[in-house]
């Protein structure tokens, strides 16, 4: 009975006890969605450009942050490092096309998974071997990124929020804006779509796949360098935060590997769901839940949608 | 060209077999270094290594090694892994390893039954298994200067001793899900009921520690009246600025000594402000040692160190303290043994002889560096103290005096463990002390 009662009442008695503390629980599961929304969409550009689930996209998010810090640690300005730092991801992109991807065009897709596995471990030693182990400092305030907090009072208590996370979610949003813009309304939006369904009839009507592979990868880096900013200012900047961008993984299950939208969706439920239940419930089983909230979620939008929210069911004739 | 590749590859290795046999016929105390300089610990592994590195290079470089023989450092990189862990342990045993110091609990727990098998002595500097304090049960295993359960002790000792008293407070342990993390846990639940306080955990799952925000937003609800942490890597410095986000009062939170170094709290700068670590060395360059590492080692080069500013931070001192214990256990080996070229057996009569008095401290340039150290059979953690420090939001200040563990709380509780370990291991080795 006391077990019914923690599970289905005691969370939202608490919920109402305390309206501020759930606010704030309702504004970090609001911030940590738009940062996983962030990561999923650079996994969601490559996959729709080559149907690959790019395992890299996660050290392309350290390589990104460390290269900013790194050159503004050679003395170089804070936006003139960010530039830099675009360059050398638009640099990485235009390396991975020529040297990977323009290799094993029409070859299956498992191919291209494991050439971006390959990748990923070439950019752990390459960036380990610049930039070295140790854990930077984002230059969040060199970036002229708000630091410090606001405290707004609500119903006798108080919701502290952030001002690095509001940031982050308009970036998140500005970017998410951008890039869903450019691939629906340009005409390089429309070959990326047409090179999506299929490579051999994208290159057939004179679509270039080195061009467009190119660009998608450069987007990438841009959600990446984004992406390594705003969680690098939260903790730092580490070869630990490509542990963080697995978290992608979820997040697609749940919107589909294809759809932008659904990126977002799926990161704003993932960072919604696993703040409420770590908070209200997670203490009825120990704690830390979290770390697993996420890919049980997936798990059963697996069994019951396997294409995820938004994307596109795959019917293939026998 | 295949034929010349062939020939060339095998000309190459009959080169390089006649040096390493050169090598392994010269005399000289080879001692393993388990390190990580990649991976996601790599910022807490790097300067350890180099602090211990360079150490007994400077012992090679003014003394010609110790005892006579140069001492040879081999580092294994293991990533923080316990696999590769014992990956190097086996690929370095058959050399005459006097030593090994794995550098991570999870590493050392792999080690623990094989260093009696293997007779190569383990030291878990401050980390590792707790009851391996117990010299009679784990006469083959070390942790000086305390354990993380002695440890433990002296940070609750020094709540006790703020804000009248720990009884009826409550105290929030957030913890890397780890063997690291786990280990201190058994010890706090006990004494909470000692001492009189309440414990709420938040553990921290490796691939969520730079994702903290609900832990954090737990603490805000649970509202402890002081937080504990044993976190590493990049946890130390998420959790610190995540406890400032929720104004949590700094100069209440407490880190163990591996929550506690430059690179921890760097990222954090002054938001981190009054935030606490217990340490068991000092920090600086301000000792005779560490300027003959500087005069011999850095300014030479011969130093893996990127910025030699870096020297005397508190990771790079931690490995260098590390070399001092090793150094001191083969100093101590040869005079028992009545050699200088001694065995993993000799070692461990050396550690366990280890006697790191005020007095000696200062014969080595380290006065006033730790607290002094005296081994025994019984007791191998040393029942060395703690003391903590402060972060002023720029550098680590030393706020407290020598901190002693609560020995007469933790001793039964560490002697009923090792009991523990051992009741499933029938053919388990064991040592009488007199």
């Amino acid at each position: 009975m006391d077990l019914l009662y923690n599970i289905f009442v005691d969370p939202f008695v608490q919920m109402a006890g305390t309206p501020d503390f759930f606010l704030q629980v309702l504004w970090e599961g609001f911030v940590t969605g738009t940062l996983y929304s962030l990561i999923a969409l650079g996994f969601v550009l490559i996959f729709k450009a080559s149907g690959v689930f790019n395992f890299a996209q996660g050290i392309m998010v350290v390589f990104a942050a460390l290269s900013l810090v790194g050159f503004h640690a050679l003395g170089v300005p804070a936006y003139l490092a960010l530039f830099l730092a675009l360059a050398v991801m638009a640099a990485l992109a235009w390396t991975v096309e020529r040297v990977i991807l323009r290799k094993l065009v029409n070859q299956p897709e498992i191919i291209l998974f494991m050439a971006t596995i390959g990748l990923s471990y070439f950019l752990i030693g390459l960036g380990e071997f610049i930039f070295g182990g140790e854990p930077k400092s984002m230059i969040t305030e060199e970036l002229g990124l708000p630091t410090g907090s606001t405290v707004i009072d609500v119903a006798g208590g108080i919701v502290i929020l952030q001002h690095i996370d509001i940031a982050a979610a308009l970036i998140a949003a500005i970017l998410v804006l951008g890039l869903a813009i450019f691939f629906s309304k340009t005409r390089i939006g429309r070959a990326l779509r047409a090179v999506a369904d299929d490579h051999q009839a994208a290159l057939s009507v004179g679509i270039s796949l080195n061009q467009i592979w190119a660009i998608v990868w450069f987007a990438a880096g841009i959600v990446a360098l984004a992406t390594g900013i705003m969680w690098g200012a939260r903790s730092d900047v580490s070869f630990a935060l490509q542990i963080v961008a697995l978290k992608a993984l979820p997040v697609l299950i749940l919107g589909g590997f294809t759809s932008v939208p659904g990126a977002i969706i799926g990161g704003l439920i993932i960072g919604f769901g696993e703040k409420l239940f770590e908070v209200y419930w997670g203490s009825l089983l120990g704690g830390g839940v979290e770390g697993w909230f996420a890919y049980v979620l997936a798990l059963i939008f697996l069994l019951f949608r396997p294409q995820g929210l938004f994307g596109e069911k795959i019917i293939e004739r026998v | 060209m295949f034929k010349k590749l062939i020939l060339g590859a095998t000309a190459m290795a009959m080169v390089g077999g006649m040096q390493i046999q050169t090598a392994s016929a010269e005399e000289v105390l080879y001692v393993p270094s388990l390190s990580y300089r990649t991976g996601a610990y790599a910022g807490g592994g790097t300067p350890i290594a180099n602090g211990f590195a360079d150490y007994m290079n400077m012992l090679n470089a003014r003394d010609g090694g110790i005892g006579g023989l140069k001492v040879v450092v081999e580092e294994c990189e293991t990533g923080y892994t316990a696999q590769k862990g014992v990956e190097c342990y086996e690929a370095t045993k058959g050399k005459g390893a006097l030593v090994y110091n794995p550098y991570s609990t999870g590493i050392t727990l792999q080690l623990i039954p094989k260093a009696p098998v293997d007779k190569i002595p383990v030291l878990s500097m401050g980390y590792g298994l707790s009851a391996a304090a117990v010299g009679e049960t784990f006469p083959w295993t070390f942790n000086y200067p305390a354990t993380y359960w002695s440890q433990m002790s002296s940070i609750l000792k020094f709540i006790d001793s703020q804000d009248g008293g720990i009884k009826g407070k409550k105290i929030g342990y957030i913890y890397l899900v780890s063997g690291y993390g786990k280990e201190p846990i058994p010890l706090l639940e006990n004494l909470a009921k000692t001492m009189g306080f309440e414990v709420v955990q938040f553990p921290v799952a490796g691939k969520e520690m730079q994702n903290q925000s609900s832990q954090w937003l737990n603490v805000r609800k649970e509202k402890p009246d002081w937080m504990i942490m044993w976190g590493w890597g990049a946890m130390n410095a998420t959790a610190v600025k995540e406890a400032a986000k929720i104004r949590f009062p700094m100069d209440h939170f407490i880190g163990n000594w591996w929550a506690g170094a430059n690179a921890d709290l760097d990222p954090v700068g002054k938001a981190g402000t009054g935030y606490r670590s217990a340490n068991m060395a000092a920090a600086g360059t301000d000792f005779p040692a560490l300027q003959d590492v500087i005069k011999h080692v850095v300014s030479k080069g011969k130093s893996q160190i990127e910025d030699p500013t870096k020297v005397g931070d508190v990771l790079y001192n931690r490995g260098l303290f590390n070399a001092v214990l090793v150094a001191e256990g083969i100093a101590t080996a040869q005079k028992i043994a009545g050699k200088a070229n001694i065995s993993g057996s000799d070692m461990r009569d050396g550690l366990e002889a280890l006697d790191l008095s005020a007095a000696r401290l200062k014969e080595l340039g380290l006065e006033g560096f730790t607290a002094p150290i005296k081994g025994s059979c019984k007791d191998h953690a040393g029942g060395g103290s703690i003391f903590l420090q402060q972060w002023d939001g720029e550098n680590w200040k030393r706020t407290s005096d020598l901190i002693a563990p609560q020995t007469d709380l933790v001793r039964p509780l560490l002697e009923a463990a090792a009991a523990k370990y051992v009741s499933d291991k029938p053919e388990w080795k064991t040592q009488t002390c007199k």
